[in-house]
């Protein structure tokens, strides 16, 4: 106890600081633990942390162009581009030249497709004009400005040279601009023109139907989890594995099995007009669109909402009801004052999975959701497999992403992540 | 006590969950205005289900529960306008302690400035005036418990049902608050119904105690006729430290009977629950009713050999564990004082008791 009374650090008895022999003698601890969870870390890190990072690189990544024509890029520099002018010989040589070593290496036509995306034909002008360009000698066939404009007429437009140097810098802002329904021009970011303007609306109509598939959630889960909390154990365990039987069947069979309720000669349709209750010529259309996303997701995303909601539920004990109505609060009064506030929790919790599944969604969307019921991830889906334009996916991805944590960290400063409880 | 006429009246009431098993079995019981009557039993006896009854969270399956002369039974527990003290105190954690105190108020629908003052007088009652903008998982077990107790009076109302609410509290806090909410109870006038399952705190805090066994109230008297004349063996046991041994009556006589035991000798006792000679039955006595200094007993009376098996100091009263006629669990208690014997391991020693400290009851 003689520590107490000195100055400065504590000390151990052998007069080494305190904390330095605490950190010593938990040394081994620390090692053991991390020694356990290094597998899963390891893999997590190969499997999620370094694909997902790359993946958010390629939104801004983009040296292809500086890579494939390095000489031409050089020579863009001295070209201006609002001279509305064709660039002169020496950029010509430069680039047939950059063309020649990329034609060997087969870079050229994924070059094109690149900049097919910021302008169209030009994936086609650079496979064609490949094969003659291929023949010149960049020794000894120059000048080339009027052989490469004989190869090609882009080669004589302003615009292909313009759209080059635009996007000749390695690290673009163009796929974040085309996710928000803009485009990288020489003067600057600008709208896309009005019928390319899709992928706004179409985050609009995510974070929407997110919203009210979430709502739906907590309509349908409360009651359900109310019940499944204040029954019996035998009764709620029955019930229980009611809830979970949807967990255990395959998502696609879920969602196919919506299809077949709710298509024109569907199960639900056939019903309605068999009772009478609708005409056999105005059958509702209650799948392909943004209902039937909203029904089929709804259903699937439910369990998730119920869970969390049960297990707070189910740590409200008894006797503050009780204690509420023998101090004469009436069924009602005990339910909204003392009952529900102790479950705001649980439904945080729930609204906060279900949203961000929801929002995230891919394959309800895509079978029942026809063109009016898609979301952002469907579109992101297509340019990853389809368009192969990788770097708007991940642009899209990108914001998906810091939309979901602005909103979680909205949903932290309102209600508070402490408040959340998973049981 | 303000009137006689029984203020909570339970009348052949049975209570059943399974429709199998009858939990509470034909309860007969009268409480006048203002006592404080306390159930008292083991677990599974049926007093907390008693409790909850008269509260309205249960439902008698036979019988009536009267209240103030009406019949309760279909009213619902909200209108009933019973105070309740819970086992856990049941504070509502996301309400302020002036907030938990002013909801039955709201509930009434009081007006706000008489609210607060009530509120407020409530709070001084127990003492915790400081505490009402906390919350209550900012208060120790026993402030806890204070708030739990002012919530239930602050309504006022006539009848208030406390559930074990000091199960949870350490010994001092716990004898602390037993005076407390006897003096508040005896103050304030209010009827008490108080379930435990702690016999010190029964026989401390009550004017009645009704000690449950098996869906009966196998006695309800007040706490020293409970202790010094049990009815039945299960309340001898229950209540406070017990000697038994077991005979059969061997002749009755006016107040007094003879018993042998089953190693052959005599003992004197005070026939309860016998009536002719050949019963069996078991005799009771309390171990600070037992002597070994044969000068005080009568010249005539029976003894006992025993063997001293085992002395326990414990301060203010010296504990003996004795051999007598079979049984090695003979406790003897004698108090601390100057002259006070004490007997060592082995040693053998006569002992006798005055008949009517020596109960036959059921065996």
């Amino acid at each position: 106890m003689t520590d107490a009374t000195q100055s400065g650090p504590m000390l151990a008895a052998d007069g080494t600081p305190l904390k330095k022999s605490l950190a010593r003698s938990l040394r081994r601890r620390k090692l053991r633990a991390l020694a356990l969870i290094a597998p899963l870390l390891l893999f997590v890190l190969l499997s999620f942390v370094i694909p997902i990072m790359s993946m958010l690189f390629r939104s801004v990544e983009n040296s292809i162009v500086a890579d494939t024509l390095p000489l031409t890029v050089v020579e863009l520099r001295n070209w201006d581009a609002d001279s509305g002018e064709l660039p002169d010989e020496a950029l010509y040589a430069a680039f047939t030249k950059d063309m020649i070593t990329a034609i060997d290496e087969k870079t050229h036509t994924r070059l094109g497709s690149r900049l097919n995306y910021e302008q169209t034909g030009m994936s086609s002008m650079f496979r064609r004009s490949g094969r003659q360009i291929k023949k010149l000698d960049p020794e000894t066939d120059g000048p080339f400005k009027d052989k490469l404009i004989e190869i090609h007429d882009g080669w004589g437009d302003v615009e292909t040279w313009r759209t080059i140097k635009t996007h000749a810098v390695p690290i673009t802002n163009g796929y974040f601009l085309n996710a928000i329904d803009m485009r990288r021009t020489p003067e600057g970011a600008q709208a896309q023109p009005e019928d390319k303007q899709i992928l706004i609306k179409l985050f609009g109509r995510t974070l929407m139907m997110s919203l009210i598939i979430t709502a739906s959630c907590i309509l349908l889960a409360y009651p359900v989890s109310y019940l499944l909390a204040t029954l019996p154990m035998r009764v709620s365990n029955l019930l229980m594995i009611l809830v979970l039987l949807p967990f255990w069947t395959s998502l696609l069979v879920r969602t196919s099995a919506w299809k077949v309720m709710l298509q024109q000669q569907g199960v639900i349709n056939e019903t309605l007009v068999w009772l009478g209750l609708v005409a056999d010529d105005a059958r509702l259309v209650i799948i392909n669109n943004q209902f039937g996303t909203i029904i089929a997701m709804t259903h699937i995303l439910l369990p998730f909402m119920i869970l969390p909601m049960y297990s707070v539920m189910q740590t409200i004990p008894d006797s503050y009801t009780r204690a509420a109505k023998s101090m004469g609060a009436t069924n009602w009064t005990t339910f909204w004052r003392i009952y529900f506030p102790q479950s705001i929790p649980g439904i945080g919790a729930g609204s906060i999975l279900v949203f961000i599944l929801a929002i995230g969604y891919y394959i309800t969307p895509e079978i029942v959701g026809g063109t009016k019921g898609v979301f952002i991830s469907n579109r992101i889906a297509y340019h990853i497999s389809s368009s192969l334009n990788w770097g708007l996916a991940a642009a899209l991805g990108t914001i998906l992403l810091a939309v979901v944590l602005l909103l979680y960290w909205c949903y932290d400063k309102i209600v508070g992540i402490d408040n959340v409880k998973l049981g | 006590m303000t009137n006689d006429a029984a203020f909570v009246e339970f009348q052949r009431v049975q209570k059943s969950y399974d429709g199998e098993i009858l939990v509470v079995k034909d309860l007969n019981l009268s409480m006048p205005k203002g006592e404080f009557l306390t159930m008292l039993g083991p677990s599974g006896s049926g007093k907390t289900t008693c409790l909850m009854m008269l509260a309205g969270f249960e439902t008698a399956t036979h019988g009536e529960i009267m209240l103030d002369g009406r019949p309760i039974n279909n009213i619902p527990p909200h209108k009933r306008g019973i105070g309740m003290v819970f086992q856990n105190y049941a504070l509502f954690p996301h309400m302020t302690v002036a907030e938990n105190l002013s909801f039955p108020l709201e509930v009434r629908k009081i007006g706000k400035d008489e609210r607060e003052e009530k509120v407020k007088r409530a709070l001084d009652m127990v003492q915790m005036g400081a505490f009402g903008s906390r919350r209550p998982a900012q208060l120790s077990g026993g402030q806890q418990q204070r708030i739990a107790l002012a919530r239930a009076l602050v309504f006022e109302p006539e009848l208030v049902l406390m559930d074990e609410p000091l199960g949870a509290l350490d010994k001092q806090l716990r004898e602390h608050m037993q005076f407390e909410i006897t003096r508040l109870a005896h103050e304030l006038g209010i009827t008490t119904v108080y379930v435990t399952h702690d016999q010190t705190e029964a026989l401390t805090m009550s004017d009645r105690v009704a000690v449950f066994d098996d869906g009966r109230i196998q006695q309800l008297a007040p706490p020293d006729l409970l202790y010094e004349e049990p009815e039945n063996s299960f309340v001898a046991q229950f209540i406070g430290e017990n000697n038994t041994l077991e005979g059969v009556v061997k002749s009755i006589v006016g107040d007094s009977c003879v018993v042998t035991l089953d190693d052959g000798s005599e003992i004197d006792a005070k026939p309860v629950n016998v009536t002719k000679a050949g019963e069996r039955t078991k005799v009771s006595i309390r171990p600070e009713r037992v002597e070994f200094n044969k000068d005080r007993l009568h010249a005539d009376a029976h003894t006992l050999k025993a063997t001293v098996k085992e002395f326990i100091y414990m301060g203010d009263v010296f504990r003996f564990r004795l051999s007598v006629a079979g049984n090695d669990d003979f406790i003897i208690k004698t108090r601390n004082a100057p002259d006070a014997i004490r007997l060592s391991p082995g040693q053998e020693v006569e002992i006798g008791w005055l008949a009517h400290d020596c109960r036959a009851l059921d065996a």
